[in-house]
């Protein structure tokens, strides 16, 4: 069984107010069939061993479907392989003596809490200002009773993928969250479902979303890049477009 | 305040809104190149065509269209400045920031927008003063530069041209400004068709294609003439 010896460079931050600094730490005899938090988990037991402070990080079912795990692995969120999240990055695509950085997703929008941990309450506000449809509760509707043209219900599946993790505002230059907005806008947008509300959605979780200070896009796709979903920049350029109509729409409403 | 204001104002402060107007500006300012590039072109054609395309400019409207020209380009460009510069001065706040640079895709273009933006201003407030206000130069003088043509008298701008661009330092500017402004429009006018939610994956190869060649086709319009000038084939 293949061992691995690495160094780590960790970020540690005691609590939000507490500058942070990068702490140098070895990791001696990690198996490559350990997952990357699995790592950590053996470094953290070390550390426990030593009676000092584990590395603190996010993570629940660590099977790429919560949206919690959040570390950005050299310089990349969720690490630079295709379509996975931190909890399915695996050791074995390491090599024996590799220097790992470990930081945060990083955005003043997301403050760190502690360590690895940051705060992504922000994004529960957006969703609450409008990622949401008003329905008449009671039994479920049967099946098939709303028809979706297949392409509707496509697109609507594939924004409706996205995970909520954050990776597109931290490996975002300008910490934009509008892969994440227009993906969870899109998805409501694009079925009928979602059609009453539409303007007033779209309107509201852009307004919310630049109220939280998250950065402006600029059109270098980091965020398609980064996403463990894949989630595709043409939400992006959906969300535009409805944005532009709902505001022209609002202004003439208003006259 | 009234409504319409209001709506002006809450898309002004919104970060789409300020990118469509960016986007809009961007669309006026893009076509205006291709217009002036256009005009250019007929310095190959030789001096009558030129400065009688210039005596146009100046006369269509009896004189006002040179006018209502300069305000709307005038509008566009503070526009686009303001906009840009408030929408980057938040993006460098907004705390993306790693010990490890792990940028994937972004352009090396697009990286320097603000910056090819900003040489882009300082050129056109050189070009201004150096062709249009004609500072710290003859091009004036009317016994320098003046031709008459079947009677009647023309400004001699094909002269001008040529003197502007006999002098390295104006035309090594030149040059490094419109290359300058190449790599700008490459990601900006693929840009125009992201911010007002015209493009799409499957278009996104065109796009990006269509800007380019568009540069392209900008850079060495206009980097040929001063170097036309130089190698004395437009003389
Ligand atoms: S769009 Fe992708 S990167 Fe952004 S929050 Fe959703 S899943 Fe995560
Ligand atoms: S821990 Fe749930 S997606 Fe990684």
């Amino acid at each position: 069984m293949a061992k691995l010896n690495l160094t780590l460079k960790i970020w540690r931050q005691p609590s939000p107010d507490n500058d942070g600094w990068i702490e140098t730490r070895k990791a001696n005899g990690i198996p490559t069939e350990a997952s990357f938090l699995e790592m950590l988990d053996i470094v953290n037991q070390e550390i426990l061993e030593e009676g000092a402070d584990p590395i603190h990080f996010d993570h629940d079912c660590r099977e790429g479907i919560c949206g919690m795990c959040s570390l950005t692995i050299n310089g990349v969120p969720h690490s630079k392989e295709e379509g996975v999240t931190t909890c399915q990055v695996h050791m074995r695509k390491f090599n024996d003596g590799d220097t790992i950085w470990i930081e945060p997703f990083r955005a003043n929008a997301f403050p760190v809490m502690k360590d690895l941990i940051v705060d992504r309450t922000s994004f529960d506000n957006i969703i609450a200002a409008g990622g949401y449809i008003d329905v008449r509760t009671g039994s479920a509707p049967d099946a098939n009773s709303v028809p979706i043209p297949k392409d509707q219900a496509d697109w609507a599946f594939d924004a409706a993928t996205c995970i909520g993790c954050g990776a597109c505002v931290a490996s975002c230059k300008n910490s934009s969250a509008m892969l994440f907005v227009s993906a969870k806008a899109s998805h409501l947008n694009t079925l009928p479902q979602g059609q009453p509300e539409k303007d007033k959605r779209v309107l509201a979780m852009v307004r919310q979303m630049d109220e939280e200070g998250f950065g402006n896009c600029t059109n270098q796709y980091e965020c398609e890049a980064a996403c463990p979903k894949l989630i595709s920049a043409d939400n992006i350029s959906k969300l535009n477009r409805d944005f532009a109509l709902a505001s022209a729409k609002e202004a003439v409403a208003t006259v | 305040m009234s409504s319409p204001l209001l709506s002006i104002t809450k898309l002004w402060s919104s970060s789409i809104g300020k990118k469509i107007v960016v986007a809009l500006t961007g669309i006026v300012l893009t076509l205006f190149l291709a217009g002036h590039l256009s005009g250019n072109l007929l310095m190959y054609v030789g001096e009558h065509a030129f400065n009688e395309y210039a005596y146009f400019l100046h006369h269509m409207l009896h004189g006002g269209g040179v006018w209502i020209a300069r305000i709307v380009l005038l509008v566009c460009i503070t526009l686009h400045i303001v906009a840009t510069v408030q929408l980057t001065i938040q993006n460098r706040n907004s705390g993306t920031k790693y010990q490890v640079d792990g940028t994937q895709r972004s352009s090396l273009n697009s990286k320097l927008m603000i910056w090819s933006g900003l040489t882009i201003i300082a050129f056109i407030i050189y070009h201004i003063l150096h062709f249009t206000a004609r500072v710290g130069n003859e091009y004036n003088n009317p016994d320098l530069y003046k031709v008459i043509y079947d009677g009647k008298e023309y400004h001699n701008a094909y002269k001008m041209v040529i003197d502007g661009f006999s002098w390295f330092p104006a035309t090594l500017f030149y040059v490094i400004a419109v290359t300058l402004l190449c790599s700008h429009l490459s990601h900006g006018v693929a840009s125009i068709f992201q911010t007002l939610g015209l493009r799409s994956s499957k278009t996104d190869a065109l796009i990006n294609k269509g800007a380019k060649l568009y540069s392209i086709i900008i850079w060495v319009g206009f980097i040929s003439i001063p170097i036309s000038v130089m190698l004395k084939i437009i003389k």
